[in-house]
């Protein structure tokens, strides 16, 4: 379970987290929706512990991450797999050892099943064989898979995406929320997904958080979403250019 | 009449104002430079001396540092040897004194040139490459990935580029003196006409070990600056390629006054060391 308690941010003054709260239970997909640049990414780095709050806690498993030293926190890290906004695959290494960089650097597994978890790994992902390419020859949507196979080759508890079906065509975006949906079944992960692709989240979410300034203003199953009354919501999952969220901006422009 | 006057009043007042807000800025943005250059150079001492160790990214980085940069450095030096020692003939044929151009060469190739034009070379060549390859590792959350990953960037990324750079750079300057050396040798016995015999006994006549030494020592310090200013630019970077070639800019101008300012310290400190 992850408990994400009044956790504030501010980055040279400008408040990008506001005392956000939000629970995820154990093996649940959360997805996170919001307009680009409202905090997304950051709150997916505190979760990791890249970055740190101001202030509130990041309770994962009992254990506080802001509190954590440097050993506890990696404890931690090997149970949780992220997968980056553009891959974020090293690009001095071939696709195998990227996938297996994990259990290369802290399992000390053999040699033989450290190979055959790097090509479970791959073929979870449908992209069997492929060790040997490098990162450079991988088009956008194969380098998101990779991503996803090294997240899952160290076999986390908590998988947590940044932007999975931004900037690939529509049918590898349908194949990696199906991806997500299956990991859930399959791996019984907990999942946070951060997106601003509604159709992606209510394929993949068992929940739906909306952040907004800093908050999250509404959260329920993608049903509950879609019959919100609030208005920011209303506007946000219906993708129009008037409301409220576009009028308080101009607001802002006037002065 | 008056109001002239006091508007070109104000546009002095407003170009001073400028003048000294950038110029406190440049200052505390060079403090705040060296500040988090301290706290980098801190960490990776602590991470140096605790396990694990990754022997293999230290080879391979000493020979991208050092091997790959056999090549330049010899072009160099021995252009050096050959400048200098006709830049030296020049004077030194005016006073008939055309044995000392071994000697003179020696010492300030072996305790001067061969060190800085080394760790000059290796900075452009190497630390440029450090902060343009680590900067776009920046951008695209490779570093962010690799902590997602239990992994310290400092001790993976860090650690064996300031091994390597350290260990490297008095092995490159030591090969660039005997270059060096050599390319004044060429000039002074097939050019000059001074015996090779005495080319050679004039050469080691005059350096002692403490020339080699003290030569040898700053280097250590070089190659760490080269790693840990290099490194520290590439961790700040912002932004996309614009931000990157910005940081390598920053990081090679920065080493060379680093570098340049640190040869100052320890000549002095060596001049009242060992007198």
């Amino acid at each position: 379970m992850i408990d994400i308690i009044k956790v504030s941010k501010n980055f040279n003054g400008h408040k990008v987290l506001d005392k956000l709260s939000l629970k995820i239970e154990k093996g649940q997909t959360c997805v996170i929706i919001g307009r680009s640049g409202c905090g997304k990414s950051v709150l997916l780095k505190h979760i990791v512990g890249i970055l740190k709050p101001d202030s509130g806690k990041i309770v994962i498993e009992g254990q506080n991450i802001p509190d954590l030293n440097e050993k506890e926190l990696d404890a931690v890290r090997m149970k949780l797999g992220m997968v980056f906004q553009g891959g974020a695959l090293f690009d001095s290494m071939t696709v195998g050892e990227n996938v297996g960089f994990g259990l290369i650097e802290h399992d000390h597994v053999s040699r033989r099943e450290l190979l055959e978890r790097i090509e479970e790994a791959l073929c979870m992902v449908d992209l069997c064989g492929i060790e040997n390419l490098w990162p450079a020859q991988l088009s956008g949507g194969m380098k998101k898979r990779v991503a996803l196979a090294r997240a899952i080759c160290i076999r986390p508890e908590i998988i947590l995406y940044d932007e999975p079906t931004t900037g690939v065509d529509p049918i590898t975006a349908d194949s990696i929320n199906e991806l997500i949906r299956s990991l859930h079944d399959k791996l019984k992960v907990t999942s946070i997904v951060v997106t601003h692709d509604m159709k992606s989240a209510y394929r993949v979410g068992d929940k739906l958080a909306m952040l907004y300034q800093g908050n999250i203003i509404a959260e329920g199953t993608p049903e509950e979403i879609q019959k919100a009354k609030n208005p920011v919501v209303h506007q946000f999952i219906n993708g129009l250019a008037k409301g409220p969220i576009t009028e308080t901006i101009d607001h802002y422009r006037e002065y | 009449m008056k109001n002239w006057f006091l508007s070109k009043k104000s546009d002095i007042e407003e170009a001073l104002s400028k003048f000294f807000l950038d110029f406190g800025r440049s200052i505390l943005g060079f403090v705040y430079f060296l500040g988090g250059l301290a706290n980098l150079t801190g960490q990776c001492f602590y991470y140096m001396f605790t396990p694990p160790f990754n022997k293999e990214r230290i080879f391979e980085q000493a020979k991208r540092a050092g091997y790959d940069s056999l090549g330049i450095v010899s072009l160099v030096s021995l252009f050096i040897g050959f400048i200098y020692a006709l830049q030296t003939a020049y004077f030194m044929q005016r006073i008939g004194s055309e044995i000392y151009i071994a000697s003179l060469v020696a010492i300030s190739l072996v305790r001067e040139l061969g060190p800085v034009i080394t760790a000059l070379v290796v900075a452009g060549r190497v630390g440029a490459a450090i902060t343009a390859e680590m900067g776009t590792m920046q951008v695209t959350e490779q570093i962010d990935a690799l902590e997602t990953l239990a992994t310290n960037p400092i001790r993976y990324l860090v650690i064996p580029r300031v091994l390597a750079l350290s260990l490297m750079l008095p092995l490159l300057t030591l090969y660039a003196d005997v270059v060096g050396i050599f390319g004044s040798y060429l000039i002074c016995v097939y050019k000059l006409g001074i015996s090779s015999n005495m080319y050679i006994h004039a050469t080691f006549d005059v350096l002692f070990r403490k020339d080699l030494f003290t030569g040898l020592v700053k280097t250590v310090f070089f190659g760490l600056i080269i790693a840990t200013v290099s490194c520290y630019e590439a961790f700040n970077v912002e932004g996309g390629a614009e931000g990157v070639g910005q940081a390598t800019t920053k990081a090679v101008v920065k080493t060379f006054i680093m570098i340049i300012a640190a040869d100052c310290f320890f000549t002095a400190l060596f001049y009242f060391i060992f007198p």
